[in-house]
């Protein structure tokens, strides 16, 4: 299944979308498909699976180490296309696959292998970090080429100028980063971010479904984005942190149940 | 003119922007504020009173009569080993300070591996008057001790970095996110030619003051240009401001000597040696196109030196270019022979150099009967080697230092 899609379906069921992030391959990649597995059944709509990369500057603590978990277990591209290609015959039809990585490993694969590869293992978006609109081209040619979705970034400092431009080129979704900083779970849900929505609807009329990240780790909090006009919200460091913890086997049940409660804030959609 | 650029962020291919949407808008802040005071005469005059009063420029362009008779070449020795801090590192952090001062910024940041920038960066803030905050990897704090304290004495907050390595990789990226936190009111003061546009120009123009006296010096003493000037590269912002200046001048022959380490191989996750122009692959890192050292997948790999300032699995974008287009020669000699060189110049002529600084001598003495660097040649002696000291010590068996 593909992003339009899947929002068109969420929008006809009046939900927001939950977009759960994990790093594949940590701490196995069988870890990895049971996690997707749990994710899924605790009602994740799209799941954004992590290609770990040596230097990952735009996460914070939580998900480093998740990365560095990744890497040690031998995580790679070619074992991460196999493993995605299993999952995407798995839960695929029904739950979208978006691959966030850096550009490095996307440049040195190259650009049209990895985007092709992206296609034969079912994976339907990219989000790239570390690639501002300026230098986008190539791959967002490959990814028109090849009907793929390039994800892009607006943050809490994008001016109007920049959203515009992000909003043009971008498809799929649009990942607002909730507050300055970087990945983490945080106590609260800034006001900022809701104005933030705000001013990404009001300034680019952007159709494209706008998604929430940074920071959210309960279902109020959930709740609040969607109820502020979001179309989704994208979960990380509180699934990593679970999966940092837990060397014991509650670990997708755990999962699961965090799945669930954050689903249910974005079903919340307060009138 | 080899230096002209292909687009206004990129040389050739190389440098660019590869950084998260958040840092976009700072890094358009700092291209402003970079052009607007770049030629402001009353920024440049304060820079320059700052350059020679603080700093201690010019730096003699020393005639090495007895290493030129050891090697048979005649050598002179640009002494950036006599700037303040002991190396060439302040020409860049005392410009980029008075450039945060000018934009408005209450606060610095800056990583560090060895602690030489480090200490350059707390020399810079602690004489304007700044904040510094420095990031350097535990494992690093701990071999650099001496230089955690002279940050301390000059009142910078050193930042313990535990994540990853705890080296230098992790205190860039743990920088960098603190960027990403404080972008307002917070500069990143970068210690090399290396990282997004327009940083690779900034460095490189605040250390061009090196190759813009040398000219002049060499002019006087030789009434010619040198056949070939030869500095050592781990980022690239020495050899950048030693050669900038003789870009158009083909005759002059540029070698940019890189670590070799112990040997050029790579294993899956390591290099063991720095020797990116030499055998890097394109690839992006730290907001650069660059040749960096990276495995089949894209990884980068940890790098290796006896240097720590030039232990880096990148290079400045611009050097990658102008290696491309022929206008710079890469080399690297090895740790062996760095340390070679280090005994040789400290016996010789009486200056300790830098290990960094030594690759430059060592190839220096390597290839000068080979004819390749012509009958004059210039070294850029990068920085002195008092931080070294105990390093070498300690590899020679002196225990007891």
């Amino acid at each position: 299944m593909n992003l339009k899609d899947k929002f068109t379906e969420l929008k006809t069921r009046d939900e927001g979308a939950l977009i759960a992030y994990i790093c594949a391959g940590d701490p196995t990649p069988e870890a990895t498909a049971e996690i997707v597995h749990a994710l899924v059944r605790g009602g994740a709509d799209i799941i954004e699976l992590g290609l770990p990369f040596s230097d990952p500057i735009a996460d914070g603590p939580t998900i480093q180490a998740s990365i560095e978990r990744a890497l040690d277990s031998g995580m790679n591209p070619d074992s991460f296309f196999d493993l995605a290609r299993s999952l995407d015959a798995d839960v695929g039809a029904d739950v979208p696959l978006v691959v966030m990585t850096y550009y490095n490993l996307i440049f040195k694969r190259g650009l049209e292998k990895f985007v092709s590869d992206c296609v034969k293992s079912g994976i339907t978006g990219i989000i790239v970090p570390d690639l501002p609109v300026e230098e986008s081209e190539d791959l967002a040619l490959q990814c028109r080429k090849y009907k793929v979705d390039l994800i892009f970034l607006i943050a809490p400092t994008t001016y109007p100028e920049r959203m515009k431009r992000i909003a043009e080129n971008g498809s799929g979704f649009i990942y607002l980063v909730a507050r300055i900083g970087v990945t983490g779970a945080r106590d609260d849900v800034a006001e900022s971010t809701l104005s933030l929505i705000d001013a990404v609807r009001s300034t680019t009329y952007t159709t494209t479904p706008l998604a929430v990240g940074f920071g959210i780790s309960t279902g109020d909090q959930a709740a609040a984005i969607i109820g502020a006009g979001a179309d989704g919200a994208i979960v990380g460091s509180a699934f990593v942190n679970i999966i940092a913890e837990g060397a014991g086997a509650d670990v997708p049940e755990r999962v699961e149940r965090l799945a669930r409660e954050l689903k249910a804030g974005c079903s919340r959609r307060p009138r | 003119m080899t230096q002209k650029t292909t687009t206004k962020t990129k040389f050739g291919i190389y440098g660019g922007q590869f950084v998260p949407e958040i840092l976009m808008p700072a890094i358009e802040e700092l291209t402003a504020g970079y052009e607007k005071y770049k030629n402001d005469p009353a920024f440049t005059a304060e820079l320059d009173r700052y350059l020679a009063d603080f700093a201690g420029r010019p730096t003699p362009l020393y005639h090495a009569k007895r290493l030129s008779k050891a090697y048979g070449v005649k050598i002179y020795i640009k002494r950036e080993d006599l700037v303040h801090g002991g190396a060439h590192k302040l020409n860049n952090t005392i410009g980029q300070a008075l450039l945060a001062k000018y934009m408005g910024k209450t606060r610095i940041i800056a990583e560090t591996g060895a602690g030489q920038h480090g200490t350059a960066v707390a020399m810079a803030g602690a004489n304007l008057g700044i904040e510094t905050v420095v990031y350097m990897g535990a494992v690093d704090m701990e071999r650099q001790r001496m230089n955690v304290y002279r940050m301390y004495l000059l009142g910078t907050e050193v930042v313990p970095v535990e994540s990853g390595s705890k080296t230098l990789k992790d205190a860039i990226n743990d920088a960098l996110r603190d960027w990403v936190t404080n972008v307002e009111n917070t500069y990143y003061l970068i210690g090399s030619v290396v990282g997004p546009y327009p940083y690779p120009v900034i460095v490189r123009d605040f250390q061009t003051v090196v190759g813009k006296e040398l000219r002049e010096q060499i002019m006087r003493a030789e009434g010619r240009l040198p056949d070939s000037i030869v500095a050592c590269t781990g980022g690239g912002s020495n050899a950048i401001g030693a050669f900038y200046p003789f870009l158009d001048d083909e005759d002059v022959d540029l070698f940019a000597v890189e670590a070799g380490g112990s040997n050029l191989e790579v294993t899956g996750k390591a290099a063991y040696h720095s020797a990116s122009l030499c055998t890097g692959e394109l690839g992006s890192l730290h907001g650069a196109m660059t040749k960096i050292l990276q495995n089949k997948y894209g990884q980068i790999l940890e790098s290796s030196s006896i240097a720590a300032g030039l232990d880096y699995a990148g290079v400045g974008p611009e050097l990658a270019y102008l290696a491309d287009v022929g206008r710079i020669k890469p080399r690297n000699v090895s740790d062996d022979e760095t340390l070679d060189a280090f005994f040789e110049l400290s016996r010789l002529e009486g200056i300790i150099p830098a290990l960094e600084s030594a690759h430059a001598v060592a190839y220096v003495k390597k290839a000068a009967d080979t004819g390749e660097l012509g009958n004059v040649v210039v070294i850029n002696l990068s920085g002195r080697g008092d931080k070294d000291v105990y390093s070498v010590a300690k590899r020679e068996g002196f225990e007891s230092l």
